[in-house]
C-alpha cells in the first residue's frame, strides 16, 4: 500500500503530516517514510533514527572519448536538450541538460560517447523499531529531481513488499516532481490550508491526481483560519475531507524545533488516527475488490 | 534596471505575501514577475486584467501513428522513461512520461512516430491594481518545461520594464533548489530570501543559500514569524552573519499576516505595523540597490 502526501502549496503541512502519521502507525506495525522532496528534504528532521545505510545516486550522462571519434557530428543533431555541442574539433557535453536518453551515446557510429556515472545526489535509510525511513537529497546545482525520485522509489520497492504500508512525502507544486512522485501510489493525500492561496493551489492539485486517476482525500491543516473556501469546494465536488488539524501557535512552536506533534497534541493524535483509519478501510476495500 | 527575486527554498514562509506587499509599496516603479509558475498565487492579491494572454509551447512529445506502426517494438526499447507502455495491444507515448527526446521516432523503422511541440502552458500580462504590469504564468499539469516557462515570464517582464524604464523587475521565485528556481535566479541583481525560524525554515534557507552564492548575486533576508522560535531564529542570524547576508528585518508572528491574504490585501494596505516593517525592508533594499 503506497500513499503519497501532497499539495499544490508549499508549507501546508506535508513533512508535518507525513512524519507524525508515519510515526503514529509504525507503533503499531512496520511502516516505510520516503521523503521524496529531494529539493528540499525536511522529513529527516523529525525522525530520530539509526542510520543503517547510505549511498550515493547517479545519473547517466555521456562522455566524449577522443580517440575514435570522427567528428560527424550526429550526436549534436539527435540531441533534444542541447546538451552535446559539437565545437571545433571538439565535442562538448553539458551535464546539467542532459535528460540522459541515451541517444547521442547509441547512435553514435564509433561509439565515441559512452554513457558515464555522474552523482546527483544521496540516499540514506534509517531505521527505529518498526520506522523505516528513506531520504534522498539532490546535490546543490543539480536541476532535475525527477532521476532522483525514481531512484529512491525504486529502491524502497526493492527493500518493501507489497504488504507494508509506505507513505511517501512528495515535492509540492503540479508539475514533473510531483507526477513522479505520485503516479505509483495506491492513494493520495492532499493537505491544504483554508486561505485562498491554499484553496487556488488545492485545485491545481486535486486537477493532477484526477489527470492520474488516483483516489484522493483532502486534510486541512491550520483549521480555523482564513475562510471556509476550502470546505465549500470539497463539498461542492463530493472531495473527502479526511481530517482536520488547528491552526495553533503551540503547534508551530513544537513543529520548529523539529518535534513530532502528535504524542502532545490531542488533536494531532486525533487527525493521524483518523487518517490511519480511513486509509486501512480503502486498503481492504481495494482488497475486496481485485479478489 | 534592477532584477530583485524573491525566493525561500521552503514553501509557506510567506514569500508572496512579502512580494505582493513590496508590489504594492513599489506601485507604478516595478513590473512583476511571478515566476512561481507550479503555484502561482500572486494574481490573487493583485486582481490582474489578463489583458494579454499566450499560449507557451516547449520541449517535444512523441505520437504514434498507430496505422503505420508495425509493432516492432524498438521505441520501447530505447525509452529510458518508460513512457511508451502497451495499451490495448497499441503502443501508446504516456504524455505524462515523455521527455521529448525524440530517441523513439528516430529509430523507428516505419517512421510512425512524430514530434510536436506541446502547449505546456499560458503567460498573461496584466494591468494590476497598483498601477503597473504584472507577467504571469499558467503551468499545464504534470508539464516538463517550468523553467523554460519562469525564463518566458523574466524575459517578458524585462522587456516592458526597459520599455517603461522602470527602475526595477521584482520576481516572485519558486520554491526548492531545481531548474525553476535556477531560471529565477539568473540574471538578478538581488535575492531576497523569506525564512522562518523553524528547523525546516533554516535547513532550506541553507540549501538554497548554497545555489545563490554559486550565482554571486547579493542576498538579503527577511525572518518571517520571528518570534515563533527564538533559538532557531538566532542560529538564522549567526547563519546570515557569516555569510554576510544583510537581515532586512524581522516579522513577528501575527495572525493579521493570513487574515490579509484571506481578505485578498497585502500585508501593507492590511495591518499599519505589519506593513512598516515590511516598508523598512523595501528601504533597506533601495538604499542597497540604489534604487
Amino acid at each position: 500500500m503506497k500513499i503519497a502526501i501532497a499539495s499544490g502549496k508549499g508549507g501546508t503541512g506535508k513533512t508535518t503530516l507525513s512524519t507524525n502519521l508515519a510515526s503514529f502507525i509504525a507503533e503499531s506495525r512496520e511502516c516505510v517514510l520516503s521523503d521524496l522532496d529531494v529539493e528540499e528534504p525536511n522529513s529527516g528532521l523529525f525522525i530520530k533514527a539509526e542510520l543503517i545505510h547510505e549511498e550515493d545516486k547517479f545519473k547517466m550522462i555521456p562522455e566524449w572519448e577522443k580517440s575514435k571519434c570522427e567528428l560527424c557530428g550526429n550526436c549534436q543533431a539527435v540531441c533534444n536538450f542541447n546538451a552535446v555541442l559539437k565545437m571545433g574539433k571538439m565535442i562538448m557535453v553539458f551535464p546539467e541538460l542532459c535528460h540522459g536518453c541515451y541517444a547521442c551515446s547509441e547512435l553514435c557510429p564509433t561509439d565515441s560517447l559512452p554513457m558515464k556515472q555522474k552523482k546527483m545526489g544521496e540516499l540514506k535509510f534509517y531505521k527505529k523499531g518498526n520506522l523505516n525511513f528513506i531520504e534522498s537529497k539532490l546535490i546543490i546545482g543539480e536541476e532535475q529531481a525527477v532521476p532522483l525520485i525514481k531512484q529512491t522509489i525504486d529502491y524502497v520497492d526493492e527493500k518493501f513488499g507489497e504488504d507494508v504500508i509506505k507513505i511517501f512525502d512528495s515535492p509540492p507544486g503540479t508539475s514533473c516532481p510531483v507526477i513522479e512522485a505520485t503516479k505509483d501510489a495506491d492513494f493520495v493525500i492532499l493537505v491544504t490550508e483554508p486561505t485562498p492561496f491554499g484553496l487556488h493551489d488545492l485545485k491545481l492539485a486535486v486537477e493532477t491526481v484526477k489527470q492520474m486517476e488516483k483516489p484522493f482525500g483532502v486534510v486541512i491543516n491550520r483549521h480555523g483560519i482564513g475562510n471556509d473556501g476550502v470546505e465549500m469546494y470539497c463539498r461542492e465536488d463530493n472531495i473527502d475531507i479526511i481530517a482536520r488539524i488547528p491552526n495553533d501557535r503551540l503547534i508551530a512552536e513544537i513543529y520548529s524545533r523539529g518535534e513530532l506533534l502528535y504524542s502532545t497534541i490531542p488533536s494531532v493524535k486525533e487527525a493521524v488516527k483518523s487518517i490511519s483509519n480511513y486509509v486501512d478501510k480503502f486498503n481492504s476495500q481495494k482488497k475486496r475488490e481485485t479478489k | 534596471m534592477k532584477e530583485i527575486v524573491v525566493i525561500s527554498g521552503k514553501g509557506g514562509t510567506g514569500k508572496t505575501s512579502i512580494t505582493a506587499s513590496l508590489a504594492y509599496i513599489g506601485g507604478e516603479d516595478l513590473i512583476i514577475a511571478d515566476c512561481d509558475v507550479d503555484a502561482a498565487d500572486m494574481h490573487l492579491l493583485m486582481d490582474p486584467d489578463f489583458g494579454k494572454a499566450e499560449d507557451f509551447f516547449s520541449g517535444e512529445l512523441s505520437l504514434i501513428d498507430q496505422d503505420a506502426c508495425i509493432k516492432c517494438g524498438k521505441c520501447q526499447d530505447v525509452c529510458r522513461y518508460d513512457a511508451i507502455p502497451i495499451i490495448d495491444s497499441q503502443y501508446i507515448v504516456d504524455p505524462l512520461g515523455c521527455e521529448g527526446c525524440g530517441y523513439c521516432a528516430r529509430v523507428c523503422p516505419t517512421d510512425a512516430i512524430t514530434n510536436s511541440q506541446p502547449n505546456v502552458g499560458k503567460c498573461f500580462v496584466s494591468n494590476i491594481r497598483t498601477g503597473s504590469t504584472m507577467v504571469h504564468a499558467r503551468l499545464s499539469i504534470g508539464a516538463d518545461n517550468s523553467g523554460k516557462l519562469v525564463a518566458k515570464v523574466k524575459k517578458d517582464a524585462k522587456a516592458i520594464a526597459e520599455e517603461q524604464k522602470k527602475i526595477a523587475v521584482l520576481v516572485d521565485g519558486s520554491p526548492g533548489v531545481g531548474c525553476p528556481v535556477v531560471s529565477s535566479l539568473s540574471g538578478a541583481s538581488f535575492v531576497i530570501l523569506v525564512t522562518e525560524p523553524t528547523v525546516s525554515g533554516l535547513h532550506d534557507l541553507r540549501r538554497v543559500y548554497e545555489l545563490v552564492k554559486k550565482f554571486g548575486i547579493k542576498a538579503g533576508c527577511i525572518i518571517n514569524k520571528a518570534d515563533l522560535n527564538k533559538e532557531v531564529s538566532d542560529d538564522i542570524k549567526i547563519f546570515l552573519k557569516e555569510e554576510d547576508i544583510v537581515l532586512l528585518s524581522e516579522i513577528p508572528y501575527n495572525v493579521k499576516f493570513t487574515e490579509a491574504m484571506t481578505n485578498g490585501k497585502t500585508i501593507v494596505e492590511y495591518d499599519k505595523e505589519l506593513g512598516n516593517i515590511i516598508s523598512e525592508s523595501w528601504e533597506k533594499i533601495k538604499a542597497i540597490e540604489g534604487l
